[in-house]
């Protein structure tokens, strides 16, 4: 396995550990600090989810380091555990059996095998073009006719979310983009941390500041507040970061802003999903956090649009 | 070793995360009793058990089906430690042969083995829960100090649903309730009345019957 040492990315991992350091720091001394019963539970679920950031964090780098393989090892396993659980709270039909068991064990690794290969005029369309042929045509040849316009929506909706837009993460690794002398892994720690710290911060800001709420039919713990605050903060964290992208800063700016607004309508459109379903989180793998399709589902629209907007603009 | 890797796989494609509501780690023989809707049942709740409590568990299956052919049979006499009992046919069962299923299963009681049963007495089409048969409540009566275990299992019959030789690897519920036992002057019909309704609670409002 080669290991890319390249120290810049040895800096960004040594930044990370650095961070969740100080984030530990903050949790202990909230522990210490809050007595007050209403908020011990905030306070020892913000543990929780630090402690867990630590594994995912510990994962994210491990498999990053080795590049293209680990990172599609990575994201291929992501994709099936964030799969089963949308799959475990889609209404499907009896008649789906046969449709999901080729969703699960031949798309999902074919989606991925593709991305390995680097065939970009075939990964992208495997799922928009042929999956969603073929789910409609095996549920029709199960032979089941209710809710049939809904069940195939459903799958359909379920490998794009969980298997197509994950698959554009990994994907990163296969652009070509002159004059950028640094391994295209940091394009995904790039898009990672901005995506994954804007999560955090908007929970901070709304923790914080939260007053008013954007939909709260949909999720009352997204507020205005938090949602600027965590935009912008990240936004700005983004832009500190533009050397270790293609971009200049005023690109990298607008990169970051554009990654933020994707996670936050991501995190939206899942929450809709668990609402619908009347659930608060779908599955219970990360402690703190809920499960992995809870952890990254503000990646999921923010990978496919920026690797197609890097491509379209900055790719050879 | 194979039912070793058979519950690890099966942990792995049913993603199962057991919520208990009885001592999980309890070491006198007890029952457990389920609903039925998928082969995973058994290896289910059998992988949801604490590992130190695997070994003492008896599934009750029936002999018709885990008798016809050399796999089943392995399977159900080296790698499960199954009792096989007789079902009742269409005809109805002869008062003989559920007094010979009673007892195998009390021996095994006697034995110190717990059991795993599914009084339903087969696998239902859908998530819907079906009547029980009478075997759980004469054997509450051969052995009244034994606890019943209300198992409720979610979602296997969408993982692996009869007929079925693929799973779709979904994430199931395993709910283990309070026990309970044959009350001394509770009749046939009002006993497995309450057990059937105690089971379908663990699993939340919307398990239907059928």
């Amino acid at each position: 396995m080669f290991l890319q040492t390249d120290a810049t990315l040895v800096r960004l991992f040594a930044a990370v550990i650095g961070l969740l350091a100080l984030a530990s720091a903050i949790g202990a001394l909230l522990n210490h600090r809050v007595h007050d019963p209403a908020l011990r539970a905030t306070v020892q679920n913000v543990n929780a989810r630090i402690r867990a950031w630590w594994i995912m964090a510990a994962v994210f780098i491990a498999s990053v380091s080795t590049g293209r393989v680990g990172s599609i090892v990575l994201f291929g396993v992501l994709s099936f555990l964030a799969l089963r659980e949308f799959v475990t709270l889609a209404p499907t039909a009896p008649a789906d059996h046969r449709a999901l068991v080729w969703c699960f064990f031949v798309a999902t690794p074919l989606q991925y095998a593709l991305v390995w290969e680097g065939r970009y005029e075939l990964f992208t369309i495997l799922v928009p073009v042929y999956l969603a042929i073929f789910v409609a045509v095996r549920a029709a040849l199960a032979g089941d006719t209710g809710r049939f316009l809904q069940r195939a929506a459903t799958t359909q909706l379920a490998l794009t979310i969980c298997v197509y837009f994950v698959a554009y993460v990994p994907a990163l690794m296969m652009l070509r983009i002159p004059g950028y002398h640094l391994p295209n892994a940091a394009l995904i720690f790039f898009l990672v941390f901005v995506v994954q710290l804007s999560d955090v911060l908007q929970y901070v800001w709304g923790k914080t500041l939260g007053r008013r709420p954007i939909a709260p039919a949909v999720s009352p713990s997204k507020t205005w507040e938090g949602f600027c605050g965590g935009v912008l903060s990240a936004t700005a964290a983004g832009t500190a970061l533009w050397w270790i992208t293609p971009f200049g800063p005023l690109q990298a700016a607008i990169m970051a802003l554009t990654i933020a607004l994707m996670g936050f309508a991501g995190g939206l459109v899942m929450s809709a999903i668990k609402r619908d379903a009347g659930v608060k989180d779908y599955g219970s793998l990360i402690p703190g956090h809920g499960g992995v399709l809870d952890r990254i589902d503000s990646l999921c629209f923010a990978a496919p649009v920026f690797f197609h907007v890097t491509r379209y603009f900055f790719a050879s | 070793m194979i039912a070793q890797t058979i519950g690890g796989v099966c942990r792995f494609v049913a993603g199962v995360s057991p919520e208990w509501h009885c001592d999980p780690d309890a070491t006198n023989p007890r029952v457990f009793f389920a609903n039925h809707a998928s082969h995973l049942d058994f290896v289910v709740i059998w992988s949801a058990l604490p590992r130190r409590r695997r070994d003492e568990v008896r599934p009750v299956a029936g002999s018709d089906y885990w008798n016809a052919g050399m796999i089943r049979r392995f399977m159900a006499d080296n790698v499960f430690h199954a009792v096989l009992i007789e079902r009742a046919g269409p005809a109805g069962h002869s008062l003989a042969a559920a007094r010979t299923s009673i007892g195998l299963m009390a021996a095994e009681l006697d034995r110190r083995h717990s059991l795993i049963v599914f009084p339903e007495g087969t696998r239902s089409r859908d998530a819907a829960v079906g009547e029980f048969k009478a075997g759980l409540y004469h054997l509450s009566r051969s052995r009244p100090d034994v606890d019943l275990i209300p198992v409720f299992l979610g979602n296997t019959n969408r993982i692996l649903p009869k007929g079925e030789a693929l799973p779709v690897p979904m994430l199931s519920r395993v709910v283990f309730g309070a026990p309970i036992r044959a009350e001394a002057n509770e009749d046939k019909t009002s006993f497995l009345h309450r057990a059937r309704a105690v089971l379908m609670d663990l699993g939340g409002p919307h398990v239907s019957s059928n």
